[in-house]
């Protein structure tokens, strides 16, 4: 039997390796990927707390699904804004796209 | 050691590895493949958490989807990307500073709450997960309203995504 704690210290780490990747990678598209590492750590609780907490409620299942619904919408949106920005710009650096720095 | 606890340490060690390779890669496309790899594993973890829909739907959704969009992403936006001397922007000091308190901090308070030691109930008798699920998704005392909503974000995002992709019109 694994115990709990197990699954949240794996989420854990996995989001603070997730946090690391969005905040210090320069290229955009590695940016979104390190996004998909943290929404990937948090739908690891919500169904590992579904399982031990709760199992007889679907809720925690359902939750994870409004978050595979909402990754698909913001992966397609975001690589959109890249494609379009490469279009204009010809970089995908983070640290060069600064058009709407003051 | 039972079965599960020895497939739960090695799926944990391949995420927490490709995570590692994924965020410090800087061929972008061996990033991707990495991804995968954590995709996959959190699939395998959804098995282990009696999850087995999720599990499918993470294959097809994320897998199958998200990751082949980034790496077409990654293939779109070539040139300056691949090969690129410089994968870390000029801060990702402060960003390994923040993410290692922030890791440890979350690890800490995990160590310290004492529902954590919990071991799995079992699952109510004649569990059918994917009607359960279904019912759930579709019943006014259930769900309909957040799934109604998502899809409607779907449509949006779909849109949205063609129109600000697509190449400036000339007659525009």
């Amino acid at each position: 039997m694994i115990p709990l704690s197990w699954y949240l210290y794996l989420a854990a780490g996995l989001f603070a390796l997730g946090l690391f990747g969005a905040v210090a990678r320069r290229n955009a598209v590695a940016i979104l990927m390190s996004v998909e590492l943290m929404l990937n750590a948090v739908n690891i609780n919500l169904v590992a707390f579904w399982r031990y907490l709760a199992p007889a409620e679907i809720g925690g299942q359902v939750f994870a699904i409004m978050v595979f619904a909402v990754a698909a919408a913001e992966v397609a949106v975001g690589l959109a804004l890249i494609i379009s920005i490469y279009r204009g710009r010809k970089t995908v650096a983070a640290d060069e796209i600064n058009l709407m720095k003051w | 050691m039972t079965v599960e606890q020895g497939i739960f340490l090695f799926i944990g060690f391949v995420i927490l590895f490709s995570a590692f390779m994924m965020v410090t890669r800087s061929n972008l496309i061996h990033a991707a493949l990495y991804l995968v790899l954590v995709l996959f594993g959190v699939a395998v973890l959804f098995v282990l958490l009696d999850a087995g829909f999720l599990a499918v739907v993470q294959i097809i959704v994320y897998i199958g989807a998200i990751a082949i969009l980034m790496i077409f992403a990654v293939m779109l936006t070539r040139g300056n990307v691949t090969g690129e001397a410089i994968s870390m922007n000029s801060v990702f000091g402060w960003g390994l500073l923040l993410c290692s308190l922030f890791g440890f901090a979350l690890i800490i308070m995990l160590g310290q709450w004492p529902g954590a030691a919990a071991l799995a109930p079992a699952l109510p008798a004649n569990w059918n997960e994917v009607s359960e699920l279904g019912v759930a998704l579709v019943s006014p005392q259930g769900y309909v309203i957040p799934f109604e909503v998502a899809s409607v974000l779907l449509l949006a995002a779909l849109i949205g995504a063609i129109v600000v992709a697509r190449p400036p019109q000339k007659d525009e």
